[in-house]
């Protein structure tokens, strides 16, 4: 009798655990056959090698490269605003801190994360915006710099957490050994710590980079949603994730250009595949150490 | 000077504990400790657990310090001056009084850098052939050179626990200090590797003075030339190693050393 309800409850436990493989793999699948026949009908040189997006002039261009260009320009903008910083607030939060200073800021980052994208988006829309044209003399507000602030916000709680729980699962003999060596705190926390952290602190930037690659909504209402290759940080661009959520609303089912979309999220998701691969390649290094 | 001076004659105080009291919280760990440890001996430190052996030994180089909620009274001088001065530069004084811990912990950095890691945050030396002969030196006295010369840009964690006690013993004269404070470095050691650091000890003793915490009591009769005996936090016997294994005055000592308790 209770050896059968052990037997049924692993199973139940198995399936749930297969599930999310599943999903995986569902998605992939589906992904793949419409980017598939997109590619057969228009060709994979076009849509790889071409600037041009203009789904609905006659004949159609889905060139990608403006896509990905402004997908790039925000997310490496939001990691150089939020890698330091996010690096810099861990360590404040793990090493530095009195205890009841950091438990304030701890709850406060998880905060952070909670922040839903869109309130996120609509705070970068009627605030950062209109500072960053007032500030920098621009045209308009919506670039990809500003793209890249609202970004880094939602970036920084994914670095600071899993940074944050890597400098902490540092042993303290590390540390202290340092420390008995005559190195000051600053020496011991830079070359040892942060040293000994370093793989988990990487796997942390590569999430948040995952975060960033992948995020829609805030980047739709703050970056202009034009297709174009932007000639700096401070032109409006138009990501992959928006492009998306902009034109699938609008494009007939089965449709070209539908499945151009389909496309754009096969190439998105072969590059969170591989920053999602990346990161698990270094945390798992930290484990085995 | 020679070996042949400190034979016989006295040698001198080198670290000098006065009064001294510390708490964690509220709880009192060291009570009224008074001891003198002279220079170019062995001292250990033996006592049943929970004695505060540790926390005395490192109070030496005040690595206590980076407990939170560790007060102290009292003093502690170290060549004659007192390292719990609030003008006293703690840098200096850990540079000078090196710590080797219980399990060992190099960083997870190349062997090379382990030794010269000492060498860099002090900044005793800039040029890299000086660095490589003090690190080579360095690997030489703990006799771990010739395991090792081929692989120095290897992780520290790639080998052997012993050897990596060795790399952290190396780390530590490698900024040559006048103290080496062990704090049970051979409690995660097998016996053969036990005694090769033993062995270690009683070489390093020519230029360092030693002080050991063990809880080994054989350990402290087969390398150390004095010992000193706590308990709950006192201490209750210190003096020559031979006397406290043989004579104790203290009845404490006797029960301990002949294995009634502990």
């Amino acid at each position: 009798m209770k050896k059968t309800k052990d037997k049924i409850i692993e199973k139940i436990i198995f399936i749930c655990g297969i599930l999310s493989i599943i999903f995986v793999a569902l998605i992939f699948g589906f992904l793949f056959k419409e980017g598939i026949e997109f590619f057969r009908d228009f060709g994979l040189k076009n849509f790889l090698g071409s600037a041009v997006w203009r789904p609905t002039s006659v004949p159609p261009q889905f060139g990608i490269l403006s896509l990905i260009a402004g997908s790039v320009l925000v997310t490496v903008g939001a990691c150089i605003i939020a890698v330091p910083l996010g690096i810099a607030a861990a360590l404040y939060i793990s090493e530095l801190a009195p205890k009841a200073i950091r438990d304030i800021l701890k709850s406060l980052v998880e905060l952070m994360a909670a922040v839903p994208s869109v309130v996120i988006g609509f705070v970068g829309m009627v605030i950062v915006a209109p500072y960053v044209r007032i500030i920098l003399n621009l045209p308009t507000g919506l670039t990809a710099f500003t793209g890249s602030l609202v970004l880094a916000f939602m970036a920084m709680p994914t670095i600071i957490t899993i940074s944050e729980d890597a400098i902490r699962s540092v042993p303290k003999q590390y540390k202290d050994g340092a420390l008995a060596l005559g190195a000051t705190n600053w020496q011991a926390i830079r070359r040892v710590v942060l040293m000994a952290a370093m793989p988990g602190i990487i796997a942390a930037i590569m999430l948040g980079i995952g975060r960033v690659i992948g995020e829609t909504m805030a980047v739709m209402m703050v970056t202009g949603n034009a297709a174009h290759i932007p000639h700096s940080i401070f032109e409006p661009v138009r990501t992959m994730t928006a492009t998306i959520a902009a034109e699938m609303g609008e494009t007939v089912r089965e449709s070209l250009h539908y499945r151009s979309l389909f496309a754009i999220g096969l190439i998105l998701f072969l590059i969170t595949f591989i920053v999602n691969f990346v990161a698990d390649l270094f945390s798992g290094r930290s484990k085995n150490q | 000077m020679d070996e042949g001076f400190f034979e016989n004659g006295e040698k001198m105080e080198q670290i000098e504990i006065k009064d001294f009291y510390l708490y964690y919280g509220k709880f009192c760990a060291l009570e009224n400790i008074n001891l003198s440890i002279k220079e170019k001996r062995i001292t250990s430190m033996i006592g049943p657990s929970g004695c505060g052996k540790s926390t005395l030994l490192r109070s030496i180089n005040r690595i206590n310090d980076t407990i939170e909620g560790v007060r102290t009274t009292g003093q502690i001088f170290v060549n004659g001056k007192n390292i719990y001065d609030p003008s006293y530069d703690i840098d200096s004084l850990r540079r000078n009084i090196g710590m080797v811990f219980q399990r060992p912990n190099p960083f997870p950095i190349s062997i090379y850098k382990n030794v010269s890691f000492g060498l860099e945050v002090n900044r005793i030396c800039s040029k890299k052939s000086v660095m490589n002969e003090i690190v080579e030196k360095s690997l030489r006295d703990v006799l771990l050179w010739d395991e090792i010369k081929d692989k120095l840009k290897k992780s520290a964690l790639t080998l052997t626990l012993e050897q990596q006690q060795r790399l952290c013993i190396a780390r530590v004269i490698a900024v040559k200090p006048q103290v080496i404070l062990l704090d049970e470095p051979c409690s995660a050691l097998d016996p053969v590797a036990t005694r090769k650091i033993e062995e270690l000890m009683l070489i390093l003793k020519q230029n360092y003075t030693i002080v050991i915490v063990t809880h080994n009591m054989q350990q402290a009769a087969r390398v150390s030339q004095d010992t000193a005996f706590m308990l709950l936090g006192k201490l209750i016997e210190f003096n020559k190693t031979s006397t406290i294994f043989t004579k104790p005055k203290k009845k404490e000592t006797d029960d301990y050393v002949s294995g009634r308790f502990g």
